[in-house]
């Protein structure tokens, strides 16, 4: 057993430097649309590409709602007038009424988050990402997250899926489970407006339908630095103002 | 005709006369055969292709126009598709049930059941498959074309006191429920294992917590924007299943893809393969608590995303596949960036399995455990690698070519014990396969168009299929006269291969059970949709 030993050690440490620094590997992000100033013609017409309704056309040209976006790529590719294009990560927001909701999660937890993840309806993208945050490229536990199997050691229930019928009882339940002080953050744009699969009978249209959500981390789905930036948000850390996740350029070796 | 379907149609004439109408079809359905019977002589006849014509059963698609059509799927190496269809009026839901012969249909007819509410006469144990009967009303019925998807439905109260229809009552018995939120970052399925003493005796999965209804929220809507959905099924085999229903509509529409698009295709298709496979050895590695090699797999698993990302912009190949090509050309300088980025990985892969070979803590928990027969896995229809490392051969990209696989050399390794180990050794050897495919490929690209000028769609039907990571993907779909989409349906490898994982989680130890499930690499939002 002794050859895991060596070849453990022989690998050495691999780990991002982000929050530290960004990102500069390419692949780490798909990036997003971002908001373009466009002619009104222009504007209309790859506002209406989109099939998520991510895009809207505004007197300036398009904004985004990166709650929707599925990174169709519909508005950069194969069009005359493809919008600009946002290559970072640091999609995720703190919403406004998470702090007066409850007390604050404060600063014994800013090391030591414990994280039940709880797919609720997904296509199973979203859940690899955020395993992904256990390999030793993201290894979150340096930044003292750990993901527990039940719902009474978490402090935080991090939501993939966009909430189908059958998953409604036991994410309730999960949640009831967990003690105060608690936080919910929804990861994907599935779990934030049920995106591609928009409400039907059997999807409710994001999991703020059911749960007080405090972080939305959009993308579709986020890469495994844009999660983490929802969880540096939700422990009160404040990740880097001023510079992206992953550095620009860095992921603009293929786009249209 | 081919001669091996001139020998069966001889035979049908032999034994069935008139009964059964028996034509070829090479046009756009893509079909190469096509059976027409009545519903009574279903079970009889797919017993036969399936018992007596050595043909694999694919699956059930159900349609309902103005009456109910049903078209069973088969298919084996060198004769193509074939497709049984038998009619019912609308008024009458009932057909016999073929899934006392045809096994592999088994879990077919209970979904049937459940979305359209057919019933399968004889079918041993119909009702609370998709639809959980603890939250649904029972006869929703819900992919009829009379529900309307996008209003609420007034269902039952989640029944907490819910329990299983049968459980295994004995001294010493133990019931265990597992799921659907268990251990760390896994998916919704809920395990209901019964042991007594040491070894599951029954290992049942419920399923279906993440059902979308994919199939229903598809219909009415532009077949572009149904691709987005077929992304989406699974989104760690997204691009297979996008790939199926672009065939499936460049079948129907008779859009020729450029040569370049085919390849790129190929080789993204390889790209998408040897992640998964390098994930669920990760996946492996960590359920035996091998921590080292679970970690280093991870970083080969993350290295293929990260190509992924650069090559095509996103990390799961999604927005790709449009109809007629792809949505960009990736250069031949960025193509050969990955081909060696998936080499660099190939050799790692080969290092770590030669390790993994040599640990003999670690094949202990592998060799003789969660064990598949061939025989069971031709029975349960298995697909993919599941039934390749018992011994079948079961490889679209082989058997049914597609995307032009027939003019790429590779190998389809197979194994025979059908253990966890085999499986192991089969990811090992076909991540290769496709690390060498991808290699073949980017240092020949041909050069032109990505995606073919012409997009005109036609109404019609027609029958898509990938060999996704998992298995056969098949993908059909129909589409009406103002270019919307009427039907699609989606039979996935998972379903096939879930169907089968009882065979070999029951009858080995409770700690094997983790270990077992690694080993099928099972999506449960793919069997879900």
């Amino acid at each position: 057993m002794s050859q895991w030993v060596t070849k453990g050690l022989a690998t050495g440490v691999k780990a991002t430097h982000y929050p530290r620094a960004a990102e500069t590997a390419p692949g780490t992000s798909p990036g997003m649309p971002a908001a373009t100033s466009l002619p009104a013609a222009r504007a209309q017409l790859v506002a209406a590409r989109c099939p998520t309704a991510a895009l809207r056309q505004v007197p300036s040209g398009v904004e985004v709602d990166r709650r929707r976006c599925v990174h169709c790529f519909r508005c950069v590719r194969e069009t005359e007038s493809p919008v600009d294009w946002d290559a970072g990560c640091q999609w995720a927001e703190l919403l406004a009424g998470s702090e007066r909701r409850g007390r604050s999660l404060g600063r014994a937890f800013s090391r030591s988050l414990h994280i039940l993840v709880v797919d609720a309806g997904d296509c199973g993208a979203c859940l690899s990402e955020v395993r992904q945050l256990n390999n030793p490229y993201y290894n979150m536990h340096r930044l003292g997250f750990f993901l527990t199997p039940t719902p009474r050691h978490a402090d935080v229930l991090l939501v993939v899926g966009a909430l189908t019928e059958h998953m409604r009882l036991p994410l309730r339940k999960a949640y009831e489970a967990m003690p105060a002080p608690k936080r919910v953050v929804a990861v994907g744009s599935c779990a934030l407006s049920a995106a591609i699969f928009s409400p039907s009978f059997i999807c409710a249209g994001g999991v703020g339908k059911l749960l007080p959500v405090d972080v939305e981390v959009p993308g579709n789905p986020p890469p495994p630095l844009a999660i983490l930036h929802g969880l540096l948000l939700v422990a009160g850390r404040k990740p880097p103002s001023g510079t992206d996740a992953v550095r620009a350029g860095a992921n603009q070796d293929r786009l249209r | 005709m081919p001669a091996e379907l001139q020998e069966l149609s001889h035979q049908v004439e032999a034994r069935w006369g008139g009964r059964v109408g028996l034509s070829l079809d090479n046009g756009a359905a893509g079909l190469a055969c096509r059976m027409e019977c009545r519903p009574a002589e279903l079970p009889e006849l797919c017993s036969w292709l399936f018992s007596d014509q050595d043909y694999s059963f694919g699956g059930l698609v159900v349609e309902q126009r103005s009456g109910w059509e049903l078209r069973y799927l088969f298919y084996r190496a060198r004769s193509g598709w074939l497709h049984v269809v038998a009619s019912l009026s609308s008024g009458d839901g009932r057909l016999p049930s073929i899934s006392r012969f045809v096994h592999a249909a088994d879990w077919h007819e209970r979904e049937a059941e459940d979305l359209f509410g057919l019933v399968f006469e004889g079918h041993p144990r119909l009702g609370d498959f998709v639809l959980h009967n603890d939250v649904w009303q029972e006869g929703l019925a819900p992919l009829c074309k009379t529900f309307d998807a996008s209003q609420p439905v007034k269902h039952r109260e989640p029944d907490p006191n819910w329990k299983p229809r049968r459980i295994v009552e004995e001294v010493g018995a133990f019931a265990m429920p597992v799921g659907p939120i268990y251990s760390a970052a896994s998916a919704a399925v809920f395990f209901q294992l019964e042991t007594v003493g040491e070894d599951v005796i029954r290992a049942q999965p419920r399923l279906f917590y993440t059902h979308r209804a994919l199939e229903k929220i598809a219909e009415g809507r532009r077949p572009d924007d149904v691709v987005l959905i077929a992304e989406r099924i699974s989104g760690t085999s997204a691009f297979a299943h996008s790939l199926a229903l672009c065939q499936a509509v460049e079948r129907l529409c008779q859009l020729e893809v450029p040569p370049r698009a085919a390849s790129l295709r190929v080789l993204l298709a390889e790209l998408e393969r040897m992640r998964h496979h390098a994930a669920a050895i990760a996946g492996i590695c960590e359920s035996t608590g091998l921590a080292v090699a679970a970690a280093h797999a991870a970083m080969l698993e993350e290295e293929l995303l990260r190509a992924s990302g650069a090559l095509t912009g996103h990390r799961y190949l999604f927005g790709l596949n449009r109809f007629g090509g792809l949505s960009t050309d990736l250069d031949d300088a960025a193509c050969g960036r990955a081909a060696a980025a998936t080499a660099w990985v190939a050799a790692k892969l080969a290092a770590l399995q030669g390790m993994l070979s040599k640990s003999s803590s670690f094949l202990d928990r592998l060799e003789q455990v969660g064990i598949v027969s061939s025989l069971n896995a031709r029975a349960f229809g298995l697909v993919g690698p599941i039934a390749r490392a018992a011994g079948l051969v079961r490889d679209l990209r082989k058997v049914q070519p597609y995307c032009g696989y027939d003019r790429v050399e590779f190998g389809a390794p197979r194994e025979s014990e059908g253990d966890g180990y085999a499986r192991l050794r089969l990811f090992f050897r076909e991540a290769q396969e496709s690390a060498k495919i991808i290699s073949t490929v980017a240092r020949a690209l041909p050069q032109g168009r990505f995606r073919t000028p012409e997009t005109e769609l036609r109404p019609g039907a027609a029958l898509g299929w990938a060999e996704a990571p998992g298995g056969a993907a098949l993908h059909w779909i129909r589409l009406g006269a103002e270019g919307r989409v009427e039907r699609y349906h989606v039979i996935t490898p998972s379903f096939a291969n879930w169907h089968g994982f009882r065979l070999a989680a029951e009858n080995f130890a409770f700690q094997d059970f983790p270990i077992i499930l690694a080993t099928f690499a099972l999506s449960v939002h793919e069997n879900d949709r």
